[in-house]
């Protein structure tokens, strides 16, 4: 019936395009990077007037080292994030891992006094089983059963922390070979603390992973329009699955590293791990709705809480004070995210 | 290529069927495809053209009957099992992952890749070959959300073309692109079909139909009802295989006895210098057509009226009041009414019923709003089944969520939205779009109605035909810009077209 129906204006080449103001640089590096670079320069400018001992060498690397585990976390939160859906159960992972690596090493250590490294390192591979188990679960309630992620993880969470607690009686774990605190707690490695050297390692591996993978790539299109995924031949089942999986791996060699760190398997070891990682992936410019997220970014996202919470330290903000700020700046990236998806589609 | 069986069918189907729960989309279709021509599938919304290719390009199984490619039976059970066999599809609503690039969207599922690492060099040389192939100028690092409509369309069909083709699906592909790029496309279909490629092509468009198809194969209700040569089957033959019944009026002639003005825009500037300048005016009892391309600022120009978009100068009066940057409700109230072009984004709310979504607007008045507040659920009803009868809704559908209806029982859902309370200017944008023919001359009957009786109406339309045949008086926009201003026997295609292009005009 309609011969001649919507065809589009041509482009106007003609009309000189309108001098940019610095508004208009200021939204173009927003929708470019996120909220991050602002809320980094406002921190970084706020906590040295507050405190003279918190832009020091010594401090920063210390930051640094507090980062790590959030760091990686984050790491495996931006996986579940870009492909549409988040994992609120990572606390629970770090927490399960705890234990049961905890348990494993110290009950092998008894039963064989004389063998430092074998307990040390089947410890630290039951613990990573442990946790990646909680993220097959995860993965099967996602991507092949159907519940939401919210749901699945938040049930999971519950789920998880019972065990761990049950497998406790509450108490934490003790008795571990020094050499595994000694190692992967406060060991270096030319002089870099081991935890950082992982970090990087992983950061890497990352970076690989979802640059230059054809995997990397099914995330982010699982996440920004799952039915032309599908219909590209792409398994979302598999992506979905993979992506729990690899967020579950993280938040288990994050809880590995901190119960090195505190030399005892704890069951409250990640109490608010989720909602600051979801934070750092959020202010690290990952969208809530798929389809978005860089690594280089999450990794500044999670230096970035972990920054907040050492100025705060140093310029004795208490820890009742500090929620309320973590919280706040959770909100303020998730609006911000809005207005730069905004921003993004019309642009 | 593939070899075809000796009469030159390279892909058939027998007896398929698809079955949904309560729909039988697909009945007993036998359907064949020759290498080398252009085969144009044609029905109303609804008649199974979708089902159909779906399941040739691999989407959905049939659930029952046969596809045969090169006279062989095949299961094709996956898009890729389709894609193996060379049948590639590009589908109408756009398949792209926004947040990704063009050259990741291009090779999405089939990357290149060395030592099992994506190869990023390999993958925008292809992505760049095969652009430049389809002389497409889009680069191929750019991220598709900020590309035009347009270029989104060129990136999908692109796709397509990325592997081997045998067979290629093409699904109303020029919906969005002007003409030059239209010329491009087909210059391309033919090319591949002096190749051999068969061609799959679903359009409403009859130009189109009869300038690159060769076969037609009309379905209707899931059913095959014939299939006729492109060129010498004529537009009336076609739309009587389609609807089923003898050509009638569609459009119905409509009295003209121009009443006061309701509506007067005088010099308007949208803050976003969608429309520059424009001044307009609408009488009670006439049908004013909007007329333009796409970006042409025609949509733009009722909305700021509406209240959704801000008026930098100039200035809207409705009913003799300034209502300059008025908020809709406030215009509603006043008596304006604004039919969204998209009903799933803007117009309907689709896990509601039907009879929720149209006395949504009335709820806040008697007779369905009573003391304290309450809502009487009884008016409520009452008001919905008139209504309903006023667009021809049959009542079955009342209780039903939106989502589950036809494209054209939507439609006249969201009709029926602005028929729950006094309105004196109707204004439909693109109020046709995606809706079947039978819905189309219900729809037109309730124009006549409504502009004969009571109201003013204002159709903002993409679709020749409508503005050429329902409206009085028609303004042509141009960029933003009132260019034209046509009055009955001037309201003819050329004229039209004309002034859409202006001095620069290509076609």
């Amino acid at each position: 019936m309609s011969e001649l129906t919507t065809a589009r204006q041509p482009e106007e080449g003609e009309e000189a395009q309108p001098a940019r103001r610095p508004a208009d640089l200021l939204r173009a590096l927003f929708v470019r990077l996120g909220v991050l670079p602002f809320l980094l320069v406002a921190a970084l400018v706020m906590f040295t007037l507050l405190s003279d001992q918190f832009l020091t060498v010594q401090n920063l690397v210390n930051l640094l080292r507090q980062s790590v585990y959030l760091i990686l976390v984050s790491l495996g939160q931006m996986l579940a994030l870009v492909t549409g859906g988040f994992d609120l159960s990572v606390g629970t992972i770090q927490a399960v891992t705890s234990v049961v690596s905890a348990r494993a090493m110290s009950s092998l250590a008894a039963g064989a006094p004389e063998a430092v490294w074998l307990p040390v390192l089947a410890g630290c591979l039951a613990g990573i089983l442990a946790g990646m188990a909680v993220g097959v679960v995860n993965g099967i309630g996602v991507a092949y059963v159907g519940v939401t992620p919210f749901i699945m993880t938040l049930g999971v969470q519950s789920i998880g922390f019972g065990v761990a607690l049950f497998l406790t009686g509450g108490v934490p774990v003790s008795g571990m070979p020094a050499a595994f605190s000694d190692t992967f707690g406060f060991g270096t490695l030319l002089g870099v603390p081991v935890p950082i050297l992982i970090t990087v390692a992983c950061v890497f591996g990352f970076w690989v992973l979802l640059d230059r993978t054809a995997l990397g790539n099914y995330f982010h299109a699982v996440g920004g329009n799952p039915k032309a995924t599908l219909l590209s031949g792409i398994s979302n089942r598999q992506v979905l699955m993979m992506a729990y999986l690899l967020c579950a791996g993280m938040a288990a060699l994050a809880g590995l590293l901190l119960t090195a760190r505190v030399d005892s398997g704890e069951a409250n070891i990640g109490g608010t791990v989720a909602l600051e990682s979801i934070a750092a992936c959020v202010i690290g410019g990952v969208s809530l709705r798929g389809g978005l997220g860089r690594v280089e970014n999450v990794v500044l996202g999670a230096i970035f809480i972990g920054l907040v919470q050492n100025g705060m330290n140093l310029a004795e903000v208490g820890s009742y004070l500090q929620m309320v700020v973590l919280g706040t700046l959770l909100i303020i990236a998730v609006i911000s995210d809005q207005l730069r998806l905004r921003y993004f589609t019309r642009a | 290529m593939a070899s075809t069986s000796d009469n030159g069918v390279l892909l058939e189907t027998r007896g398929l069927t698809k079955r949904y729960p309560g729909v039988l989309a697909l009945d007993g279709v036998d359907f064949t495809l020759k290498a080398g021509e252009v085969h144009v599938l044609f029905g109303e919304n609804g008649a199974g053209k979708s089902t159909l290719i779906s399941i040739l390009a691999g989407v959905q199984l049939p659930t029952s009957g046969e596809v045969r490619f090169a006279g062989a039976p095949v299961t094709l059970d996956s898009v890729r099992a389709a894609r193996k066999l060379g049948i590639s599809a590009v589908f109408q609503e756009f398949s792209l992952v926004p947040t990704l690039t063009v050259a990741q969207n291009l090779f999405l599922g089939d990357e290149p890749r060395r030592h099992g690492f994506l190869d990023r060099a390999a993958m925008k040389r292809g992505a760049r070959q095969l652009l430049g192939q389809l002389d497409f100028p889009i680069d191929p690092n750019a991220t598709v959300a900020f590309l035009p409509r347009a270029e989104q369309q060129m990136v999908e069909i692109a796709k397509a073309f990325r592997s081997e083709l045998s067979v290629l699906i093409l699904d109303e592909p020029t919906a969005s692109l002007t003409e030059r790029e239209t010329r491009r496309l087909f210059a391309l279909v033919e090319k591949f079909k002096a190749a051999g490629v068969a061609i799959v092509y679903i359009s409403h468009r009859m130009q189109e139909i009869r300038r690159i198809g060769d076969r037609v194969t009309v379905l209707r209700d899931g059913r095959r009802i014939g299939t006729v040569d492109a060129r010498s089957t004529d537009e009336d033959r076609l739309i009587e295989m389609m609807t089923g019944r003898p050509i009638t009026e569609i459009y119905p002639p409509i009295t003209w006895s121009p009443g006061e003005p309701l509506l007067e825009i005088r010099d308007l500037t949208t803050a976003g210098g969608e429309v520059r300048g424009a001044s307009m005016q609408v009488r009670r009892h006439e049908v004013v057509g909007i007329a333009g391309l796409v970006g042409s600022g025609k949509s733009e120009l009722m909305r700021a009226a509406f209240g959704l978009l801000r008026a930098q100068s100039g200035s809207v009066h409705f009913r003799g009041r300034e209502m300059t940057n008025a908020r809709p409700r406030q215009l509603l109230e006043a008596g304006m009414f604004y039919l969204p072009p998209d009903r799933k984004e803007e117009g309907l709310i689709l896990s509601h019923s039907s009879n929720a979504n149209m006395s949504l607007p009335a709820l806040r008045r008697y007779p369905l709003r009573r003391a304290l507040g309450l809502l009487s659920n009884m008016a409520r009803n009452q008001l919905s089944e008139a209504t309903a009868r006023k667009v021809q809704l049959a009542f079955k559908n009342l209780g039903r969520p939106v989502a589950h209806l036809s494209g054209g029982n939507q439609q006249k859902v969201l009709f029926a939205k602005g028929l729950v309370h006094e309105v004196d200017l109707f204004v439909y944008d693109e109020p046709t779009v995606g809706v079947d023919m039978g819905t189309r001359s219900a729809l037109y009957a309730l124009v006549k109605e409504l502009c004969e009786t009571s109201s003013g109406v204002v159709v903002v339309s993409s679709d020749l035909p409508e503005i050429l045949h329902l409206c009085h008086r028609v303004y042509v926009m141009r960029r933003g810009r009132l260019v034209a201003e046509l009055q009955g026997e001037a309201i003819r295609e050329s004229n039209v077209l004309q002034h859409f292009f202006g001095e620069d005009r290509t076609a």
